[in-house]
């Protein structure tokens, strides 16, 4: 089995991948509920009875040939920052980090599929890609699921479907979603009627943590809100339509900044990478918002596109936990901060000045490094 | 401030959810907080949306709460969590839920994806009940070479279906 350290060292396959439609879509994300029959959900079990799952379904999930070499660890033998980097890869859950005793999270080598014992449900698992590729992802779902309801007699009506703790997840139990950043839109102020259109046909937009957290960064992840009474083939084909259409809004939002507000998006982009490169406190809120600008440059040509994947990493990088992990040690929110912008500001000297780059000469990459400005 | 709820005592707890993209702000006393489970903001909406759909259902049946066999979940467990206890529940609050299910998905019938050991499970008792129905009739017209046949298919089939399959 794989060790913490190692997957901490390795990038989860999404953060640093390309897939289509990269630029926007950052991740492509399915999860499937699933319970074991005649057994107390785990919100409404003993502990002894969760602890019983844990023990028939553990053995179970790291035996698939998916899963091989994989990581997997029992909630309550990981440290809370531990636990934290999983949640910032999107690996396991807020809800299922904070919980203990009798929870566990099964995760294969290249950190593309997850599987968290009693979250919510006995079980909950996902899989992850880069890039706007729902179909593709939930076949590798749907194949770990096929291969445990071998194993595991699952919760299952002919009526309602697979059966959940919560109502609002029977029947496919699935759960589609897209991680967009959309920074035009938001500069544009465009960005709440986009997630009023999307509310009203049934999908939820939330941030970057799902439920109830903030848009950082840009960054909204889009998801189905029904489960019931559609093949999930149906679920996922509308997501990817919803998807492509905000690609479509967003694409369009970027040529009318660049056409009606150059000077705009030059000053943010700009004093962005100022901030980033010469701050010394940065909170991971401010960072995370500016380094979304910088993303927004790679796609512009402000920078060469191949910074994307660093400035994707650095998104990663720069959260709470990652920083700890990295420093060896818990940090104080000051100290985390000091920390950051140390790194962000090594980071970012591989980037040139954005000033220097228009639109039409963006080729040589940090070709400017040597003579940017310390002082005006 | 007065609480939303019993407007008696002052509001402390403000609670501010987006629904459907819009605002929604309560006021509630700690002790209305506390009876309808704010603490979990996640099941609150939901709870809210049942006390609204369950209380005039229950005022039309009897006195006594239905509880599930299985784990000994309550109805006003599921008013106050959201949840239900295990997958047994669904067979015992099944019926109020439907009016639950058509406001929260787009149908009350799962159309996707079955498990094969519940498929194999569905298509030989749908074959049983067709041999059964074949049988009465081959009887009924004396038929009995024909339904003997038919008497031994049945047990074969039931046989397999007493078999443990796929699962523990």
């Amino acid at each position: 089995m794989m060790k913490f350290s190692t997957l901490m060292r390795k990038p989860a396959d999404w953060m640093q991948g390309a897939g289509p439609h990269s630029d926007i879509v950052v991740s492509s994300r399915i999860r499937l509920a699933r319970n074991v029959r005649q057994i107390p959900f785990p919100g409404w079990a003993t502990k002894d009875v969760r602890n019983g799952v844990l023990e028939q379904l553990k053995p179970e999930m790291e035996g698939l040939p998916e899963m091989k070499d994989g990581f997997s660890s029992e909630l309550e033998k990981l440290s809370s920052i531990e636990k934290q980097v999983l949640v910032e890869r999107h690996l396991i859950s807020r809800e299922h980090a904070a919980k203990s005793g009798g929870s566990a999270a099964v995760i294969n080598r290249k950190q593309t599929i997850s599987i968290m014992i009693n979250e919510e449900d006995h079980v909950r698992m996902q899989a992850i890609r880069p890039g706007l590729q729902l179909n593709a992802t939930y076949e590798l779902i749907d194949n770990v699921d096929s291969e445990l309801e071998e194993q595991v007699g699952y919760a299952f009506d002919g009526r309602l479907g697979y059966l959940t703790a919560c109502p609002t997840n029977l029947g496919t139990g699935l759960r589609a979603s897209a991680m967009l950043h959309l920074p035009a839109l938001v500069l544009s102020e465009q960005i709440n009627q986009v997630i009023q259109a999307v509310h009203k046909i049934g999908f939820a937009v939330r941030g970057l943590y799902g439920e109830g957290t903030e848009a950082l960064a840009n960054l909204f992840q889009v998801s189905n809100q029904t489960t019931l009474g559609d093949k999930e083939v149906e679920i996922i084909a509308r997501l990817e339509k919803i998807v492509q259409q905000i690609i479509q809004h967003e694409h369009n939002a970027r040529v009318k900044l660049l056409e009606e507000s150059r000077t705009m998006l030059n000053d943010q982009i700009g004093r962005a990478f100022a901030v980033l490169r010469y701050s010394h406190i940065i909170s991971s809120k401010e960072a995370l918002n500016l380094i979304s600008l910088i993303r927004l440059g790679c796609d512009l040509n402000y920078y060469p596109e191949e910074f994307r994947a660093v400035v994707d990493l650095l998104l990663m990088e720069i959260q709470p936990a990652h920083l700890q992990i990295e420093a060896k040690k818990k940090l104080s929110p000051e100290e985390r901060d000091v920390l950051r912008a140390e790194m962000t500001r090594r980071k970012l000297k591989m980037l040139p000045e954005p000033d220097n780059v228009d639109n039409s000469a963006a080729s040589g990459p940090a070709s400017d490094q040597l003579n940017h400005p310390d002082d005006e | 401030m007065l609480c939303d709820a019993c407007k008696k005592e002052n509001a402390t707890v403000y609670l501010t959810q987006i629904v459907e993209g819009k605002m929604q702000k309560v006021n509630l006393c700690e002790a209305c907080a506390s009876e309808k489970g704010v603490d979990d903001p996640t099941g609150f909406a939901l709870a809210d949306l049942l006390l609204g759909l369950g209380s005039q259902e229950q005022v039309k049946k009897t006195s006594v709460e239905p509880t599930c066999d299985l784990c000994g979940f309550t109805q006003t467990d599921f008013k106050k969590t959201g949840r239900l206890g295990c997958s047994s529940c669904y067979s015992i609050f099944g019926e109020g839920l439907d009016s639950l299910l058509k406001a929260m998905h787009k149908g009350t019938r799962h159309v996707g994806k079955v498990p094969e050991s519940y498929a194999e499970t569905k298509n030989i008792q749908d074959q049983l009940e067709n041999l059964q129905e074949e049988l009465s009739s081959a009887v009924t017209n004396e038929q009995y070479e024909e339904a003997a046949r038919l008497r031994d298919e049945i047990k074969n089939l039931e046989t397999r279906l007493s078999e443990p399959q796929g699962g523990h």
